[in-house]
């Protein structure tokens, strides 16, 4: 692993950004447009805003960073960008971990920026610190840039890797808890989704939402969202391969 | 001098069948070699095998005296790939700038390589709306950014008008003056007399080797496609 290489690597991820101004605008208003959305849904039931919002909040930019790495990454591989970067000195280290800074830092301006809407302007109330939420959107963006990474390698074409969002992101939402409490589901869908890291996730952001002690549950999910985004990653360097058939 | 490059037996499968049918190569150090032969004769294979992209089934193949593709050689290989792997949504200077850093080279580098690749003025431009020539002097410029040893270049010249491909001619041969080592394919013959030494490659084989007046003076031809039709002929003669 090099520094420089790999901040070189973050400084031309965010530069194609910038050169994609639609693409900024769309990761940056989308989530509020939809915070919103669930906010007037629920005007006259308050509560359910309260309980939904900081979940929502802080899943967003997993998603958001899903799709765009996936995309991201096929594009590096059919392009022939990848093929020629591996035969440089980059590491696929640098690679990963540059692609990871940059878009963390997007996924911190998306979830500041959400942050700021639902807690100032809804009325959104946290029962923990509101750093602590955003920290937790930024792990979750860093969580579904890695799934996404690996992901790509199994699509050959853009068309797959889309198709790749509601095959691998919707079953979490769906089961993470968010939509039935996980103590309501049947034993066997509460035993695939406490093998969704999403579900994780989830649980950590519903505990900083209500005004009850952490306790030591938030921290174990903290580290399986941590330790998933680093098996991904460890994965996802695996599918890199400097010699192809 | 001992060759910069030398291939020995080189055997690689691609989709399950033999594509390099054991080839053997020596690349003088300082010299512009052109790997000739029509499309799906194997160049690119070769060029990947020679810059460690490929996985080959079976022969070596040695670069400065190191296998191919080895670590200490990632910096001193320049490679440019078929299609121009640039990135469309960055700059002409941002995408220099990025193959600049990775390969630890400074800032005035990448004029150079603007310059060397004659691409003055359009260091602002999107690599998006470049043209199909400017996109493959770019994707050049990118091989070339750290004044490599060692410069693989697979098909540079493809679709660029003659004024152009004229001048990178010169080019490649400035660099060899310097004492850079050239591989350049093509599967256009009136390339082939442009450059130092030639392999005419033909269904993963290595029809012949030599200079382009030892090709015409072996086969008893005046022009180089003519002594490519002899060498099939001769192959398939000894084939009977």
């Amino acid at each position: 692993m090099s520094v420089r290489r790999t901040r070189a690597t973050a400084l031309r991820v965010l530069r194609q950004l910038r050169h994609d101004p639609r693409t900024v605008a769309l990761l940056l208003i989308v989530p509020c447009v939809l915070q919103i959305l669930v906010h007037a849904l629920f005007t006259d039931r308050p509560n359910v805003f309260q309980t939904l919002g900081v979940p929502l909040l802080g899943l967003f930019p997993f998603v958001a960073m899903f799709i765009v790495t996936s995309i991201t990454m096929l594009r590096e591989r059919v392009s022939g960008t990848l093929e020629r970067l591996l035969t440089t000195p980059l590491g696929r280290g640098d690679l990963l971990v540059g692609y990871g800074i940059a878009f963390a830092l997007v996924a911190a301006v998306q979830a500041a920026l959400v942050s700021a809407l639902s807690f100032g302007l809804l009325g959104l109330d946290a029962g923990h610190a509101v750093v602590a939420v955003v920290a937790l959107a930024i792990a979750n963006a860093v969580l579904g840039m890695s799934l996404g990474l690996f992901a790509s390698a199994f699509a050959r074409t853009e068309f797959q890797a889309v198709q790749f969002m509601p095959a691998f992101v919707l079953p979490q939402i769906l089961l993470c808890g968010l939509i039935v409490p996980r103590e309501e589901m049947a034993w066997w869908l509460r035993a695939i989704s406490a093998v969704l890291p999403l579900t994780y996730a989830y649980d950590a952001l519903a505990r900083l939402a209500s005004s009850a002690p952490l306790g030591a549950r938030f921290w174990a999910d903290v580290l399986v969202v941590l330790g998933v985004t680093l098996l991904a990653l460890v994965l996802g360097a695996g599918t890199l391969r400097r010699r192809t058939p | 001098m001992s060759p910069a490059i030398t291939v020995r037996g080189l055997r690689v499968a691609r989709g399950g069948r033999e594509v390099l049918h054991g080839i053997d190569l020596d690349v003088e150090p300082g010299s512009v070699t052109g790997l000739l032969g029509p499309s799906g004769s194997g160049k690119t294979t070769l060029l990947r095998s020679i810059v460690g992209a490929q996985i080959v089934a079976d022969g070596s193949v040695s670069v400065l005296g190191l296998p191919a593709g080895a670590p200490a050689l990632r910096a001193r290989v320049g490679y440019q790939t078929q299609a121009p792997s640039v990135y469309a949504d960055l700059t002409v200077l941002e995408n220099l700038d990025y193959f600049a850093r990775i390969l630890d080279v400074e800032r005035p580098a990448v004029a150079e390589a603007v310059r060397l690749v004659d691409m003055g003025g359009l260091e602002g431009q999107l690599a998006a709306t470049l043209s199909g020539g400017e996109l493959a002097r770019l994707s050049l410029a990118a091989a070339l950014v750290n004044q490599p040893e060692i410069v693989v270049l697979d098909e540079p010249t493809v679709g660029l008008d003659p004024v152009l491909r004229q001048s990178l001619w010169q080019t490649f041969h400035d660099l060899a003056g310097r004492g850079t080592t050239l591989v350049v394919s093509s599967h256009v013959m009136d390339e082939a007399s442009r450059c130092d030494a030639l392999a005419l490659l033909r269904d993963g084989r290595v029809l012949a080797t030599g200079t382009p007046a030892s090709l015409l003076e072996q086969t008893g031809t005046d022009d180089l496609d003519a002594a490519f039709l002899a060498l099939v002929d001769e192959a398939a003669g000894d084939g009977r």
